[in-house]
């Protein structure tokens, strides 16, 4: 067993695009649900829409890069809005029903065979990111980041990636501190007292759903990026919980948490296959196949997360104080 | 009555004693000044009718109080008049403006803000930032302005010096920097009905301010209710404390089973043979805060055969001791009688 090699590979993990894009999902969750009490379970929608608006717009209709990025914005504006109108009037459970169903008719109709022209169907859409590659600043060439070597188009997805992240924490931080964020938290508490301020609670609640669902769709986009491929069964429902899992373990009405607990997610998942795998090629264990010590990470996963709701319920970065009250 | 906390406004509202009524004072009189008038609004649940009120005018720069046992549809008018609920039919107006149809945040910005009955506190926001989302028109509430501090700061400043005056008044400031889930019930009701202050109503609805609320703090949230009417707001209130009601009301509407079924000033609706009946039992007048009236109904009940519980003897099973404790058995049945009254 190399350990130096599982180590490294987790390290890689932590700044890999595909955790980005999960931080990134997941802080719009947090928006959602850590700051105005929506429950959305459709996220992997969100995303869908970024991916599939991304992809389609690029080779069907031939748009450049930025159009694409556009595109894709418009359809998950669009996408929240239909999500929106009926149910935020209601309660939240009701909104957390019509997520989840959405995500999975949205995952449905892009499989169809009817529209296999445009969307690929089952098999997916690929090689449309030339767009975002030719915007590459780097020179060809290997970047040695002292624990993992670098493609330059690996570079520059990670960057990117990054930097994406960045922003969004840094604005929506900013938000919610404003006094907007100060009335989506007011909803998430008791939407009826905060109606009684004076303060359109349905308009609140449809930025918040609209931003969030945003910051699901770019991190649709960066997920298609390093692969170069939609695949429709990417964004089942388990993505969702995924994304849920990262948020409770970072902790829900924070910033950094989000994104954290991403990380966390990632380099868990990474080191216990790391392990088992290494465990079982060497020998050590022998009652389990490689493929079902796939499977056995995500049941760890879930004891970790388990555990973490028992022992730390506020997540890593959560506020106690906030907890003590529930 | 302690005057020492009128505000000094040009005018005193405190030492206004023309008449409210116009006219003679009954169910569904007119008012010299309304703030607020009340048409026809209905409302079923199912077959029953929870509010069924005909007319009704809520007197400007007065207290009133809406009194009537429960059910009798206090809270749902509450509910219908802020729009909370949508009535069956019916139209009413405040300061003008017809309020059938419109939303509830579009109500509360008119200057109608109203507290409800089970205390609704933003438990994870601190003291002060609740008090902060009770204020009037911050840019900053709007997506376009939120990332700009500059647009918002100034204003923010204004609420918070604002929220710190009216904590300090309700005695709150110690907390500011609390959750408000870390308050106790009476600090909840204190922090509504503050919160509801900072948006600067004209007519404020308090929704049992007293209920759950400690003796001690009951004095004292009285006054900030009489101290909002010294500073020119409308007060009015659901409350089921007579002596509550009979200290700081100027006006008090009795309400049964959806309907108006008396109105007056307190000392007049008390004496109201209907409004005795249904609601206030027969030994309304008795101050059970006070030790010598407590005596005083205990002696009443001691000659009231109706206020005793079961016979004489019952529940004891040697005839000759009951004999000695006769008396005792008597003030047992003035303790039942007394918890009819509450």
């Amino acid at each position: 067993m190399d350990f130096l090699n599982i180590l490294n590979g987790a390290l890689g993990e932590i700044i890999s695009p595909t955790t980005a894009a999960y931080g990134l999902a997941a802080l719009g969750l947090a928006v959602h649900f850590g700051y105005t009490g929506l429950l959305n379970f459709g996220q992997a929608g969100f995303m869908a829409m970024g991916a599939y608006g991304f992809a389609i717009s690029t080779l069907t209709f031939n748009a450049p890069f930025w159009v694409a990025v556009l595109v894709a914005l418009v359809c998950s504006v669009v996408f929240a809005f239909l999500l929106g109108i009926p149910t935020l009037r209601l309660r939240a459970d009701y909104l957390a029903i019509v997520t989840i169903a959405a995500a999975e008719i949205a995952r449905y109709v892009v499989t169809t065979n009817r529209l296999t022209d445009v969307t690929g169907s089952a098999g997916g859409l690929n090689g449309f990111t030339n767009g975002f590659y030719a915007l590459n600043p780097f020179p060809e060439g290997r970047y040695d980041l002292g624990f993992v070597a670098l493609s330059h188009r690996d570079l520059w997805v990670r960057v990117t990636a990054w930097a994406l992240v960045a922003l969004c924490c840094v604005l929506v931080l900013l938000l919610m501190r404003s006094p907007w964020g100060r009335v989506l938290k007011g909803i998430r508490e008791d939407e009826n007292a905060v109606r009684s301020l004076g303060k359109n609670v349905y308009a609140y609640k449809m930025q918040a759903l609209v931003i969030g669902g945003i910051l699901g769709t770019l991190a649709g986009i960066l997920f298609t990026l390093p692969r170069s491929s939609v695949q429709p069964a990417n964004y089942g429902t388990e993505l969702t919980f995924f994304l849920w899992t990262c948020l409770l373990l970072g902790g829900m009405a924070t910033v950094l948490g989000p994104v954290l607990g991403a990380m966390i997610f990632w380099v868990v998942l990474s080191l216990t296959q790391g392990l088992l795998y290494g465990a079982i090629e060497s020998g050590i264990i022998t009652f389990i196949t490689t493929t079902q010590a796939g499977q056995l990470r995500y049941i760890m996963v879930g004891i970790a997360l388990m555990l973490l709701m028992i022992f730390r319920p506020q997540g890593v970065l959560g506020n106690k104080r906030e907890l003590a009250f529930t | 009555m302690t005057d020492k906390t009128t505000a000094p406004a040009t005018i005193d509202f405190m030492a206004d004693t023309r008449p409210i009524a116009e006219g003679e004072a009954g169910p569904g009189c007119r008012k010299r000044d309304p703030i607020l008038t009340v048409r026809h609004v209905t409302r079923r649940f199912g077959g029953i009718n929870a509010v069924d009120v005909d007319f009704l005018e809520i007197p400007r720069h007065k207290i009133t109080a809406l009194i009537g046992p429960n059910g009798a549809g206090k809270t749902t008018l509450f509910n219908l008049l802020t729009g909370f609920d949508q009535p069956n039919s019916g139209e009413w107006t405040f300061d003008g403006h017809p309020l059938a149809g419109v939303a509830s945040y579009k109500v509360a910005r008119l200057g109608m803000v109203r507290t409800f009955q089970l205390t609704k506190v933003m438990g994870k926001l601190t003291v002060l930032e609740n008090m902060r989302l009770g204020a009037a028109d911050q840019p900053g509430e709007r997506l376009s302005a939120a990332l700009f501090k500059n647009l918002w700061g100034r204003r923010e400043k204004e609420i918070t010096a604002q929220a710190e005056v009216l904590l300090e008044k309700f005695k709150l400031d110690a907390k500011r920097n609390d959750y408000a889930a870390s308050l106790s019930g009476g600090q909840r009701k204190l922090l509504e009905m503050a919160r509801a202050l900072m948006a600067r109503p004209k007519l404020v609805m308090l929704d049992e301010p007293m209920a759950g609320v400690n003796p001690a703090l009951t004095q004292s949230l009285l006054d900030h209710i009489k101290n909002l009417k010294a500073e020119g707001m409308t007060v009015l209130f659901v409350e089921h404390d007579m002596q509550v009601v009979r200290h700081i009301a100027d006006w008090v509407v009795v309400m049964a089973e959806g309907k108006v079924v008396a109105e007056g000033p307190p000392a007049d609706v008390m004496k109201d043979q209907a409004v005795i009946d249904a609601y206030l039992g027969a030994h309304h007048d008795v101050d059970l805060g006070d030790t010598e009236g407590l005596k005083e109904l205990e002696a009443e009940l001691a000659q009231d055969q109706a206020s005793v519980v079961g016979t004489e003897d019952e529940g004891i099973l040697g005839h000759h001791i009951a004999e000695r404790d006769g008396r005792r058995d008597e003030a047992a049945g003035g303790t039942a009688g007394r918890k009819d009254q509450g």
